[in-house]
């Protein structure tokens, strides 16, 4: 069977994590020709409170559309963190905000962390692109599209005046997890 | 070239099926979790030569999409499932009428204001039998966002061709999930227009039955002058009581839809693994897709599991279903109801085997895991 895999992004609504599921899903499936579903949470707590996306990707047609065991989960605030990095499995993956998540998930999954919103604030200087760093940092991590997909697919989503600025905050989050595995 | 791709919400999808399709009039009350498919066509439909009007509420939305169809446009409206309780009165009147429309149900929890952001597929019987009165009703129940393209394109089909109103629904997860949409080319997809009268004006009759089980429709505004009412009427259109005429008309706007040929070409169907299957799921719209995941999990295990997947609700497929009653130890029908259509599969495999509901209406998926656990007890 065809390998599937499963990706959530969580944060605090408004930080634009639903945004980097799509981008990711549109990297996976538009450029790469690969199978992609992507969904949301969905409701008043979408706005503000714990926000999650989910991403399937597959090379067969997806049937089942939510995750169902996750292999890369991100957080980058304490309550995603408690309400969203579960069901994560064995030998999976978890990015977390370090500035913002003191109370680590524990589980049998790895668990990487560097202060991505900071990152974005003072390396980039746009505290906004902070989802972009941390979708930058999952594809390094997970490699479930290549670096270039996932570069195309930001730059075909943003206003061209926004290019560069998103383009090095991308790749700065790729080289930042590639360090950590390093 | 290659073919237009986007990665589409289904919402999306469907309000660019409505436009291959022809549509250029949308009359509706935005209303979660339909709303998506509100807001691309006020932007799409004007580009078109369209118009989109946001109404005062659900019966002047649907009001405006019969008085519009009338006027020789292909129409829509979406709504969820309290806009459509409200639309009930005038379903009823697109049905004796015969006014072609579209209505998109993006079904949430109910009844009521129920949970306005969670799943739900609770109107399936709603679609049948809302409105009062003995009526045929089509409806179609897409899973993909892909199929919810194609899907509305063949709901404004049927309800050319058959001229009448015609439900399209999907539960909040296909509308709102993302997954790539191929844009068909022009003339890549079956586009029916209603047929429209050969005879002159003066001769006009808007139900003509010597025309077939369809008649055809003129277009107000044209030199075509009619009568139209909710009233029983004979066939210039003006009310009647007389009994022969009343009969005859309520049983042909029920067999223009439900004799064979109309069956045939209506009914829609996906069968999964269902050649040597042992137990059956019956599920449409997203429950199928956990269906197909649970089904490949149980063959891995070396249970002979199958899925029937309906893409046409209504008309119900009677036939297959019932023929594949006779073959299985049991059918499960998981929907996120508390079990609508697992009555109607009873009804149809008449006790041949035993048929089990699964229901579930937290508004939470139902998951893969709960269809598995329900086929292993079957034995």
């Amino acid at each position: 069977m065809a390998k599937r895999i499963e990706i959530r992004f969580s944060g605090a609504g408004g930080q634009g994590l639903i945004t980097a599921g799509i981008i990711l899903a549109e990297a996976a499936s538009i450029i790469e020709g690969k199978h992609a579903v992507q969904s949301q949470s969905y409701g008043p707590e979408a706005r503000g409170g714990a926000s999650k996306s989910e991403v399937i990707i597959s090379d067969a047609p997806i049937d089942y559309p939510k995750a169902t065991i996750v292999d890369a989960c991100l957080a980058m605030t304490q309550e995603s963190a408690d309400k969203y990095a579960n069901g994560i499995k064995a030998g999976g993956v978890l990015l977390l905000d370090s500035d913002f998540v003191s109370r680590e998930p524990q589980g049998d999954f790895k668990t990487y962390k560097f202060p991505i919103t900071r990152t974005a604030k003072e390396e980039i200087g746009r505290e906004i692109v902070a989802n972009v760093v941390a979708l930058g940092a999952v594809v390094a991590l997970t490699e479930v599209v290549s670096r270039e997909a996932g570069e195309q697919a930001v730059l075909a989503k943003v206003p061209e005046a926004f290019l560069e600025l998103n383009k090095k905050a991308y790749n700065l989050g790729y080289d930042k997890v590639k360090e950590l595995l390093k | 070239m290659a073919k237009k791709v986007a990665l589409l919400q289904g919402n999306e999808a469907c309000a660019h099926g409505a436009l291959y399709a022809g549509a250029k009039f949308f009359g509706g009350y935005p209303i979660t979790p339909s709303t998506e498919v509100a807001e691309v066509l006020s932007i799409e439909l004007p580009k078109v030569g369209g118009k989109f009007i946001q109404m005062e509420d659900e019966i002047a939305a649907m009001a405006s999409i019969i008085g519009a169809s009338l006027t020789g446009a292909k129409v829509i409206t979406a709504t969820s499932g309290p806009g459509v309780s409200l639309k009930q009165e005038l379903i009823g009147y697109a049905c004796i009428a015969e006014v072609p429309c579209v209505i998109i149900n993006v079904m949430r929890g109910g009844p009521s204001t129920g949970m306005p952001t969670g799943p739900g597929q609770s109107d399936v019987m709603q679609a049948r039998w809302g409105t009062h009165g003995d009526h045929a009703a089509i409806a179609l129940v897409p899973a993909s966002c892909q199929e919810i393209f194609t899907e509305t394109v063949r709901a404004f089909n049927l309800a050319e061709k058959y001229r009448m109103p015609v439900q399209v629904l999907y539960d909040e997860i296909v509308g709102h999930m993302r997954e790539r949409i191929v844009f068909p080319e022009p003339g890549e997809l079956e586009v029916i227009d209603r047929a429209k009268p050969t005879v002159p004006p003066e001769q006009y009759k808007p139900y003509d039955t010597s025309f077939g089980d369809v008649p055809p429709l003129a277009a107000f505004g044209s030199e075509y002058r009619f009568h139209v009412t909710g009233l029983n009427k004979a066939q210039d259109g003006f009310p009647t009581t007389k009994a022969e005429y009343v009969d005859a008309e309520e049983r042909r706007q029920i067999s223009k839809v439900e004799n064979e040929k109309a069956r045939a070409d209506i009914e829609s169907n996906e069968e999964y693994l269902t050649e040597d299957a042992e137990v059956l799921i019956f599920a449409y719209g997203s429950t199928s897709r956990s269906a197909r995941y649970a089904v490949n999990e149980l063959r891995k295990e070396g249970i002979k599991a199958g899925l029937f997947r309906p893409i046409t609700l209504w008309p119900f497929p009677e036939k297959r279903v019932a023929l594949l009653g006779k073959q299985v130890k049991a059918i499960i029908v998981p929907e996120m109801n508390l079990g609508q259509m697992n009555l109607e599969v009873e009804r149809v495999v008449k006790g041949t085997c035993p048929v089990i509901s699964i229901g579930r209406v937290d508004g939470e998926p139902l998951n893969p895991g709960q269809i598995i656990a329900q086929v292993k007890e079957v034995k």
